[in-house]
């Protein structure tokens, strides 16, 4: 730990992830007979060249904002929370439920409810497996993982069946009623006369994602819950000692997690342009709140940086697929062979940069 | 400083990137496939296939996109519309709510919906009378079947599908009257899409109830119950592409639904395509039954003279198959 410097730790071992993913990017792109620094430009030009694509990349980086937060908490506890996904659907449930079924006269007030909903949603879905860690020493990572097929199978019961429109044949609820949508960015922009973000779906919401983060933020390092997680995380026998209940922290650690991950709803399902819940809708952003996580070191700054771009790289990607004739595999491949580097071997890339930094600590002895 | 300097480098590569791509794009017709993917052997494949033909044909290329979540239904449309793609195609009846937000935002750019309706100015929405049909493969099952048994095996049970099995239970009436029709629905879940071990239990247990002819209307399923009937030696029936070939001899026919048709049209048209409400029927070679080498042993002259007798009258006005969706009932199979 102590042999590297804090800018190396934060800003060198993402960097060189990257740019090793970048490299093996590139040989894919070869092997299916593109130009990889083309494919590059495009997928920059797909991210940010326009307005819109800007406001695109920021809808999917508010996503992955909140399901990073709500890995980051569970980590700071030293535990692997991987069921942001089904949370997320638990949470759009709750908001849809919201959204639908109780008669809400301003978006404010959908906003506030909806957002409640949610969180309390996804913070129920982890209530069990957080139990079972907690009491009964089940792996969280199993059973969060287990707990979200079960999100997945029980979201289609309800809008196949009690939360379907009849006559519709499309497996969604019906769009919520027009006095619960949140304004969009561009809705926004328009009160000072600009036209920025054109029709892309990002929303107020994405102020709430910065929310989270200065709330994650106070509470993991300026409060004493905060204080708790950390040492339950870095020694769970020494805060044991110091008379920190290993029960306590494991449920609210993860109950706050899930609560995070349920907030993606309020922007993917009732921040979009015409909102509704689809069966489908966390869209794999559970997992990619693992590698954001990861990669942002656990820090709300880091994990903002990492989030914008993860969305980067999602909606580049869209434009990749959808501008040239790249198939979509191969933009899910190089997706993936990001995610992979930034998160899972990142011990892969650390251990040589740390051996680095200390032969030339010795030699300079 | 090192974060601000990266965004600046970002966004001056994005400008260049941006005009050396801002030209040189040529904006014919687009597609969009649904979450199935392109390759699925049965809906998204059929309006590639169309596409490709129209492609070939015109030697002109079109512009394609496979979304990959819902969240970019929306999208793509927008993409394809600003891009200056028309007519815009999409196939499937999830695109509906989409379209509806982002159709009106481009008059000038001509959609195509297939299997849904969006009521729009600029939208011209495709449906297939399925129940027509299945009312010709329905009344072949009911001649080829030596034990007066026929059967259905459904994807997941929605109106969509209930049409094509009432269809398909009328026709097998309409031929022997004394015909026993069961029918059956994999599950109420998308999942029932792609469950061929399930489609193959349903075919055994229909087996056991006598069925010796099955028709599948189930997408991926589908594989799985042909497959089963072909052990078994029964008859089988495909659907919407022609699947006669999957196994030649086994299959008596297959319940053509020709969404290639209706994409090759809709390209062929170009900008002048025509909104409003489009039905494709037997009469203007929307649905029908497929007839080639793999099957040619199984269906007699006389079948076929009955079955093209029945589609002049459909088509002439004389006989009229109920269909499920106008009402949500069917007089002839409980569900």
């Amino acid at each position: 730990m102590d042999a590297m410097p804090k800018w190396a730790d934060v800003v060198l071992v993402p960097v060189v992830s990257l740019l090793l993913a970048a490299i093996i990017s590139a040989i894919v792109f070869v092997a299916v007979g593109q130009n990889p620094w083309d494919a590059l430009k495009l997928m920059a030009y797909g991210a940010v060249g326009t307005s819109d694509f800007l406001g695109y990349t920021l809808f999917y980086a508010t996503n992955f904002i909140f399901t990073g937060l709500a890995v980051a908490v569970a980590f700071h506890a030293s535990l692997f929370n991987i069921g942001g996904e089904g949370q997320v659907l638990l949470g759009g449930l709750g908001a849809a439920i919201v959204c639908l079924y109780v008669p809400l006269p301003h978006w404010s007030l959908a906003l506030i409810a909806g957002a409640t909903a949610a969180a309390i949603f996804g913070a129920l879905w982890v209530v069990i497996p957080a139990y079972l860690q907690a009491r009964r020493g089940s792996h969280i990572v199993i059973t969060t993982i287990m707990f979200n097929f079960m999100a997945s199978g029980l979201l289609i019961f309800f809008l196949s069946g009690p939360m379907k429109p009849i006559g519709e044949m499309q497996v969604a609820t019906a769009v919520f009623p027009a006095a619960t949508h949140l304004p969009s960015l561009h809705d926004v922009a328009q009160m000072f006369g600009s036209e920025m973000f054109g029709r892309s779906p990002v929303n107020i919401s994405i102020f709430l994602a910065l929310i989270a983060c200065v709330g994650v933020w106070a509470l993991i390092w300026h409060t004493r819950l905060g204080y708790e997680i950390r040492s339950f995380g870095k020694s769970e026998s020494a805060a044991k000692y110091a008379g920190i209940s290993a029960v306590n922290i494991t449920m609210v650690a993860l109950l706050i997690s899930g609560g995070l991950a349920g907030l993606m709803a309020v922007n993917n399902t009732m921040g979009i342009n015409s909102p509704q819940l689809v069966d489908n809708a966390a869209g794999g952003a559970g997992f990619i709140g693992i590698a954001v996580a990861l990669m942002g070191r656990n820090h709300p700054v880091g994990i903002v940086i990492a989030a914008l771009l993860f969305g980067a790289l999602y909606q580049g990607g869209a434009e990749l697929s959808a501008a040239t004739s790249i198939p979509v595999q191969i933009v899910v491949v190089i997706q993936a062979l990001v995610i992979m580097f930034t998160g899972a071997l990142d011990e892969m890339v650390r251990a040589p940069i740390e051996k680095l930094f200390l032969r030339s600590q010795r030699a300079g002895e | 400083m090192t974060f601000t300097k990266i965004l600046g480098a970002t966004t001056a590569l994005a400008l260049v990137a941006g005009s050396a791509f801002a030209d040189g794009h040529s904006a014919g017709p687009a597609i969009i496939y649904d979450l199935g993917g392109k390759f699925d052997k049965s809906f998204n494949e059929s309006a590639f296939n169309g596409a490709q033909r129209w492609a070939e044909e015109n030697g002109s290329e079109f512009a394609e996109f496979e979304i990959t979540a819902d969240a970019q239904r929306e999208q793509a449309i927008r993409r394809f519309a600003e891009d200056g793609n028309n007519p815009i195609v999409m196939a499937g009846f999830s695109w509906a709510t989409a379209l509806g937000t982002a159709a009106v935002d481009y008059p000038d750019t001509k959609f195509v919906i297939i299997d849904m309706v969006v009521d729009a100015p600029n939208v011209r929405s495709v449906v297939f009378n399925e129940h027509e049909g299945s009312f010709l493969v329905g009344m072949m099952a009911a001649e080829a079947s030596e034990t007066d048994v026929v059967s259905f095996v459904g994807g997941m049970d929605i109106p969509l599908i209930r049409r094509f099995a009432c269809g398909y239970a009328q026709g097998a009436l309409a031929a022997n009257p004394d015909a026993t029709v069961i029918a059956n629905m994999t599950g109420t879940t998308p999942s029932a899409w792609n469950d061929p071990v399930k489609g193959s239990e349903l075919t055994l247990s229909q087996i056991s109830q006598g069925s010796d002819v099955v028709f599948a209307a189930a997408g991926g399923t589908g594989i799985g119950v042909l497959q089963t009937a072909a052990d078994e030696g029964i008859l089988s029936i495909g659907v919407d592409a022609n699947q006669n070939y999957l196994h030649p001899g086994q299959v008596l026919t297959s319940m053509m639904k020709r969404v290639d048709n209706a994409v090759y049209e809709s390209f062929a048209a170009g900008d002048m395509v025509e909104p409003g409400f489009n039905v494709m029927g037997i009469g203007n070679g929307g649905v029908g039954y497929a007839l080639d080498e793999f099957n040619a042993e199984l269906v007699s002259a006389e079948m076929q003279e009955m079955v093209d007798a029945a589609a002049a009258s459909i088509t002439a006005g004389d006989l009229t198959v109920h269909d499920y969706m106008s009402d949500e009932t069917c007089p002839v199979l409980e569900f």
